[in-house]
């Protein structure tokens, strides 16, 4: 399973990405695995606010639907519209081509809350 | 004998063959421009399969072959009550006083088949708890919705208009947030702790002045019954809201407890479940609603009352949520169920119950060794179990599904409830005999140990059937949703 060294994951299986001040949100190559094939990612509006645990978005698969819980709060100011079209990218490519929105953090020090990779290849592990 | 690439009937057709002759015109002809507008007369003949009759017959002989149904093989599918539908059902509602009729007659012509709809009614509210039944919704979710639209009625008649929550746990059917949000509830998630029941804590959080109702299947769909629900009721109560009763699961339960008591509100049944109504194959359903009394002035209405000795339609119900459905119910499927629970009788029905969660715990017990059991405890009407040991090997709950098809079964139902990992989700009911739930535990155990040995048999499943693996993801992402003619060469 790759995870990532430079990246914070949450329990959610989702992971965060901080580069050049933006923060990227996706969901891990452990979630993409979980999930099967996936059919469909839902993703919020640019602008919209979301909320640290609260579900932003879901991804459908063939075997079922599962929210997505945002890591930390912010407002989103991207989405990667590629994935409602090519929503195999998840599958395929869960940290580079499948990263879903981008926010600005409504406080950094969120982030560094999270896992390291470390801690959540302990965390899936258990499972 | 079933050919891999099953023409369709239009790939059968050519042109200017006919399967049937009609008799000599024995009116006036008219000018079709006279009967109907020119705008609403298609230009170009529709393209009907042109086929002899017994192309026809051995088409459709050949695709019923491919189905699976109660009558051919065991079906557990979780959740669905896959039970035995009583020929005699189908007698009943086939005699002319009940398959001759039509809505639209006078009431005084069809009394007879009012009071079997109205004593219908009174016996589900018996079998309910509940004091008013309503015949009208046409199928489960129909009937959720339903359910739902009373309660908002009722807080909205009580001035409050702020009950906006509907809560539902972590376990539940999808139907019911899906119910929610089109009744125009958000709904919000109460989790189950680990002894897979609705987390008391967690439900005390969720509940607040914003709650309009809490949706509940007991037993749930992990097949356990929710132990605390009278404190849940109370928990739900104390705030002002209603406790809906998804009735999915009632086949745990008849006879033994019933909704009304243990403090719901709002019950529907799934007569196409519990009730013998045929099921799958597109249906139609059934899905009464059963309220307390409280309640009972948002019923749909026409609402079927008894007048002295006479059954009339009541139409004069001014905080009614209005009517859900034309007519009154599907009705062929009400008959069904009236004629099942004539047959059975209140201990017959009670005996189903049982036998249903006796069904259930005997296959759990066989399968107990070669699977997870994610709750260590006796089940209701169906339980889950988990592929975690075999997903080790590589083989996946879905493929172990799969592989059941080999062995002529229907699978069970499969990653659900989401909860559990790769869980599969098994009720036998209770019309099965002790010889096909053996043969059932044997495949799966033989799976189970196919899985260690040579996974790749599973994995790689079905072997037997006519198509072999669909490709589940390119029909989800690429779907083709109708058939188009091939481009005829020049």
């Amino acid at each position: 399973m790759n995870t990532p060294k430079e990246l914070r994951y949450s329990e959610e299986h989702e992971w965060v990405k901080t580069e050049d001040g933006k923060v990227c949100i996706g969901i891990t190559d452990f979630a993409q695995d979980e999930l099967g094939d996936i059919v469909f990612v839902e993703l919020p509006e640019v602008g919209e606010d979301i909320e640290a645990d609260e579900p932003f978005g879901s991804v459908e698969s063939v075997k079922t639907v599962s929210e997505l819980y945002a890591p930390i709060s912010g407002k989103v100011v991207e989405i990667n519209e590629e994935l409602e079209d090519s929503p195999e990218f998840v599958n395929e490519s869960p940290y580079e081509k499948a990263w879903m929105i981008v926010i600005e953090a409504s406080d950094e020090s969120e982030i560094e809350k999270l896992m390291d990779a470390e801690s959540y290849e302990k965390m899936i592990s258990e499972e | 004998m079933n050919k891999q690439d099953q023409p369709l009937i239009f790939e059968y057709s050519r042109p200017g063959r006919v399967g049937y002759s009609l008799p000599e015109l024995d009116v006036p002809a008219e000018e079709i421009l006279d009967l109907i507008p020119c705008d609403y007369i298609r230009q170009e003949a529709p393209e009907w399969p042109e086929v002899s009759e017994l192309q026809i017959m051995r088409h459709y002989t050949a695709l019923s072959k491919r189905n699976h149904g109660v009558d051919s093989g065991f079906y557990p599918l979780g959740s669905c009550t896959m039970k035995y539908n009583p020929k005699v059902n189908e007698v009943v509602a086939r005699m002319a006083g009940l398959s001759h009729i039509h809505p639209y007659q006078d009431e005084e012509t069809v009394q007879g088949a009012m009071e079997m709809l109205y004593r219908l009614q009174t016996n589900l509210a018996e079998i309910t708890g509940m004091d008013e039944v309503t015949l009208q919704p046409a199928a489960g979710a129909h009937g959720e919705w339903t359910g739902l639209m009373i309660i908002r009625a009722y807080h909205e008649a009580k001035g409050d208009f702020n009950r906006t929550k509907v809560i539902v746990p972590d376990s539940a059917h999808g139907t019911n947030p899906a119910s929610a949000t089109v009744a125009g509830f958000e709904a919000v998630t109460v989790k189950s702790n680990e002894k897979g029941i609705v987390d008391l804590e967690d439900l005390r959080r969720v509940v607040d002045e914003n709650t309009a109702a809490l949706m509940l299947t007991n037993p749930n769909t992990l097949g356990l019954f929710e132990e605390e629900i009278v404190e849940m009721a109370s928990i739900v109560h104390e705030a002002g809201g209603k406790l809906y009763y998804d009735g999915a699961n009632m086949n745990a339960i008849m006879g033994v407890i019933r909704p009304g008591d243990m403090g719901f509100d709002v019950v529907h049944l799934n007569l196409h479940k519990t009730f013998t109504g045929p099921h799958g194959g597109g249906g139609p359903g059934s899905g009464p609603v059963g309220v307390k009394e409280d309640l009972v002035k948002y019923l749909p209405k026409p609402v079927l009352v008894k007048e002295g000795d006479r059954y009339t339609f009541d139409y004069d119900r001014p905080d009614s949520i209005g009517r859900v459905k034309p007519f009154y119910g599907n009705f062929g499927i009400n008959v069904r169920a009236y004629s099942y629970i004539r047959t059975m009788g209140d201990a017959g029905l009670t005996q189903v119950s049982k036998d249903a969660v006796l069904n259930a715990n005997y296959l759990m017990k066989r399968l107990e060794p070669y699977f997870d059991m994610p709750f260590n405890q006796h089940c209701k009407h169906e339980f889950v179990l988990s592929g975690k040991r075999q997903k080790k090997q590589g083989v996946r709950t879905l493929d172990m599904a799969k592989r059941l098809l080999d062995f002529g079964y229907h699978p069970p139902t499969i990653y659900f409830p989401i909860i559990v990992e790769e869980c599969m989700m098994i009720e036998p009911t209770e019309t099965e005999s002790k010889e096909t739930l053996d043969e059932f535990a044997d495949a799966l155990i033989q799976i189970a140990k196919e899985a260690e040995t040579d996974p790749e048999i599973v994995q790689d499943a079905p072997h037997n059937t006519v198509i072999s693996r669909l490709d589940e993801t390119r029909a989800a992402r690429q779907p083709v949703l109708r058939y188009e003619r091939p481009k005829q060469e020049a």
